[in-house]
């Protein structure tokens, strides 16, 4: 077993075997990190090069960490002082990247599909670490993956998704991954935060949270993106809170043994309250951790058996 | 081989790593997952029937050591790696079925190094089957068996595998 595609580019995309196969991988690398020393020689002279348009810490971060544990040598470039300012395209800059011998990149953009058209114009490994409002892949992976190390399985939990589902592409990828491994994903949200046709992607929709939350064994609050908020799609950020904010309250409707989580950057005090974010069932800082083994695993399996025709 | 001979081999090795170590209480082992793991727990059993005397085991997944991730071809699921104990001046009997390449012996002694400095490495193999590529040495063998290269030698044991065996399997001769 192995996956398919030489690129990562969205859950969608991907089987419900070949999402296992990632998570499986993930356990042993997760392993590494009660270690001493926490790197392994695997992908020993390869080269990752991070591709980002849009800021970002935790991802990147996480990324670079993934590849360096893996002993592959990374580089970063940020759309900010590079040949990206003086107007290069998309693809020249990956053309650029893969005459310099590059094995994988990983690409964040604010386009939906950018990852796309790189993919498919150069031979290394395209990884999408984030496109516009469309899919953020590894993090997907990386919530499904501590959904199942805390419940055990995916298959039948309710998982209700918390937010502005329009703009979010972690909430994309969780909906394709989740519903592929059999759970029952609910998405909630003010209406203007939730785009028309979603149900199509497997997802329930839920306009009250109160509603939302009863038997939910996972609760995954998203980010309001605040820099996303320019065409008014919501009357205040007190009337947010009020409706849709995640609190100490609130989540006493969900199953005791409900687990929070959060994609990070938290806007506290907007869609989740501190004592949540830091409370009992928060499971966040594992995501963190967890967000680096299933990376490493997405870089090793890319790794093997490259473009490589059917035989 | 058969399972008597898999015993036998098992009791021999015990007794020679119990002669030649004084400080029998200095030793931990590790076994190269899967079968590796079962022959040192067997061994270990062995000892500890003789000298009255436990020692410790680690188990050690090297895929993550292979020297040969991007060869075309899928990429191996890794088990677990367990050490936990301090191989620090301990001397490690590193267990494993069969001895080869030593490829795989090159990649365990770098993953061990990883996980400290112990003051000597030891390996046990059920099976020599010759073809080193790499200068490796096994201190205890089972029982060295002549092979062909493209030959497979199949380890049975009763833990994984119902039944205690080995058996060698020649890819027919295309001439």
């Amino acid at each position: 077993m192995r996956l398919k595609n030489k690129d990562l580019l969205g859950l969608e995309y991907l089987s419900k075997e070949e999402i296992e196969l990632i998570l499986k991988t993930a356990v042993p690398f997760k392993e590494l990190f009660t270690r001493s020393i926490k790197k392994v020689p695997t992908l020993r002279g390869k080269t990752v090069v991070l591709l980002f348009y849009e800021p970002s810490t935790r991802t990147r971060i996480s990324f670079e960490l993934a590849a360096k544990r893996l002993s592959a040598d990374t580089v970063n470039i940020s759309a900010s002082g590079s040949s990206v300012e003086k107007g290069e395209s998309l693809i020249d800059t990956g053309k650029t990247l893969e005459a310099m011998k590059a094995d994988f990149v990983v690409i964040r953009h604010s386009m939906s599909g950018a990852s796309h058209v790189l993919a498919r114009n150069i031979n290394p490994s395209v990884i999408n670490a984030g496109d516009g409002s469309h899919e953020h892949p590894t993090q997907g992976l990386l919530d499904i993956f501590t959904i199942n190390e805390k419940k055990g399985t995916v298959k039948g939990l309710k998982v209700v998704i918390i937010g502005d589902i329009a703009h979010s592409r972690v909430a994309r990828s969780n909906i394709w991954g989740l519903t592929k491994l059999g759970a029952e994903v609910v998405v909630c949200g003010p209406s203007t935060l939730i785009p028309r046709d979603i149900e199509k992607t497997g997802a329930k929709v839920c306009y009250n949270l109160d509603f939302a939350l009863k038997n939910a064994d996972v609760v995954n609050v998203l980010r309001i993106q605040l820099e996303r908020q320019k065409t008014k799609r919501l009357p205040s950020l007190r009337e947010y809170n009020l409706l849709f904010g995640m609190t100490k309250e609130k989540l006493k409707l969900a199953k005791p043994d409900v687990i929070i989580m959060h994609p990070g950057p938290m806007n506290r005090g907007i869609e989740i309250t501190s004592n949540v974010a830091d409370g009992a069932q928060s499971v966040i800082d594992e995501q963190v951790t967890n967000g680096i083994a299933v990376r490493m695993a997405v870089l090793y399996l890319l790794a093997g058996g490259k473009s490589s025709p059917e035989s | 081989m058969t399972g008597e001979e898999i015993s036998k081999a098992v009791e021999k090795i015990a007794v020679q790593i119990i002669n030649k170590n004084k400080n029998i209480k200095d030793l931990v082992f590790i076994g190269i997952v899967t079968r590796g793991v079962h022959l040192a727990t067997r061994i270990i059993n062995e000892i500890k029937k003789l000298k009255k005397l436990g020692l410790p085991l680690g188990m050690l997944d090297i895929t993550f050591y292979r020297d040969d991730v991007d060869s075309i071809g899928k990429q191996p699921l890794a088990k677990e790696t367990k050490i936990d104990f301090d191989i620090n001046d301990k001397k490690v009997i590193l267990v494993d079925d069969v001895l080869f390449t030593g490829r795989s012996i090159r990649a365990a002694l770098d993953e061990i190094m990883d996980f400290g400095r112990p003051n000597s490495v030891e390996l046990v193999v059920l099976i020599d089957r010759g073809h080193r590529e790499l200068p490796v040495y096994a201190e205890y063998v089972g029982k060295t068996v002549k092979t062909n290269y493209s030959d497979k030698v199949h380890v049975h044991l009763k833990e994984i595998d119902k039944t205690d065996r080995v058996v060698l399997v020649s890819k027919k001769s295309s001439r």
